[in-house]
């Protein structure tokens, strides 16, 4: 029987996956992993079953480490989101978040775009750290995702987006995720992709400031190729900020509904 | 003329940008598609409406 061992396409006789972890460790403190999800039990392996095997505590070698992380992927969803390039225009409170959560998801290729440092105001709601303040948010978060997973490839422009570099950036891009905070960008973003490259998704966010309530939060498809998350009302200012919660929320909705469109699902 | 899913009346033809800014909307916000067809903000002042016209219009509010 071949199955999918800690990465590796392995040929074994062996019935259940409590016998098959007998052979590789005799640690007590493990998690099995079959086919996306944790087993407690034992489980009789079946023809192309992907097995996992994570003894707690111990740095696996580089190539068992990868077939680690992605342990509890459902395995076919994993492949195609490898393959997958997604680019993220701003890394505030939605841009930074979302990057993260595609980077834990497994999206091969990541694209983000932002001009600005990380400053201490940043700090209530966006994906960054003290130790990051002063740097450039590319580079904050790069090294963020890497720390999550390194096989990730991770490209990243510090310059401010406008009508004038937009297409040549995003061109070739499945699926751009906007994740500006002023509402002027947030229009040029999505006006110049849907007008300029056709053949785009874009997934974009208005409405998630203050501490109303989480389920006025929603995705809905508003054109053919745009989505958009939040509800779509209360805005960021004076008497309202943004607080971590709830761009969380957003930024959720739009790292799910761009997850969704990787694997070809465009229903919100 | 339908906008965002709901029915409206416009008794005469007029430029979307007039019809855009008759409704408050903030022309450095939007997003408009009008019959299927996104239209460039360049082409607001030249573009007509018309009662038989299906309007969607997104609106950005700031936040992120």
């Amino acid at each position: 029987m071949k199955i999918t061992l800690n990465g590796k396409l392995t040929d074994t006789q062996i019935k259940s996956v409590f016998e098959l972890k007998k052979t590789i460790t005799d640690a007590k403190n493990t998690v099995v992993i079959v086919n996306g999800f944790a087993v407690n039990s034992d489980y009789f392996l079946s023809e192309n079953d992907s097995v996992v095997i994570i003894e707690k505590g111990i740095m696996p070698s580089k190539d068992e480490f990868e077939s680690m992380i992605s342990a509890r992927h459902t395995p076919l969803v994993y492949d195609r989101l490898k393959k997958a390039k997604v680019a993220i225009a701003g890394l505030g409170g939605l841009g930074s978040n979302i990057a993260i959560m595609l980077a834990r998801t497994g999206i091969g290729k990541i694209l983000i775009v932002d001009f600005d440092t990380v400053e201490p105001s940043n700090l209530n709601r966006q994906h960054y750290f003290i130790r990051h303040l002063s740097m450039q948010k590319t580079d904050a978060l790069k090294e963020q995702i890497l720390a999550i997973n390194p096989f990730i490839s991770v490209e990243t422009k510090n310059i401010y987006l406008d009508e004038t570099n937009i297409k040549d950036l995003f061109d070739g891009y499945e699926i751009v995720c906007e994740a500006f905070d002023n509402p002027a960008c947030k229009a040029t973003l999505v006006n110049t992709i849907l007008t300029e490259l056709p053949s785009t998704k874009i997934v974009a966010a208005s409405g998630m400031a203050g501490y109303y309530s989480s389920n006025k939060i929603k995705t809905e498809k508003k054109m053919k190729n745009l989505y958009i998350c939040g509800d779509l009302t209360n805005e960021a200012k004076p008497g309202t900020g943004l607080m971590a919660p709830r761009v969380q929320i957003c930024a959720g909705h739009q790292a799910n509904m761009i997850i969704r469109l990787l694997l070809g699902i465009e229903k919100v | 003329m339908k906008v965002n899913g709901k029915i409206i009346s416009i008794t005469t033809s007029q430029t979307l940008i007039y019809f855009l800014k008759d409704n408050n909307y903030e022309i450095t916000k939007v997003a408009v598609e009008l019959n299927g067809k996104i239209i460039p903000k360049t082409q607001f002042h030249n573009t007509a409406v018309c009662d038989s016209d299906t309007i969607e219009i997104v609106s950005f509010v700031g936040g992120g």
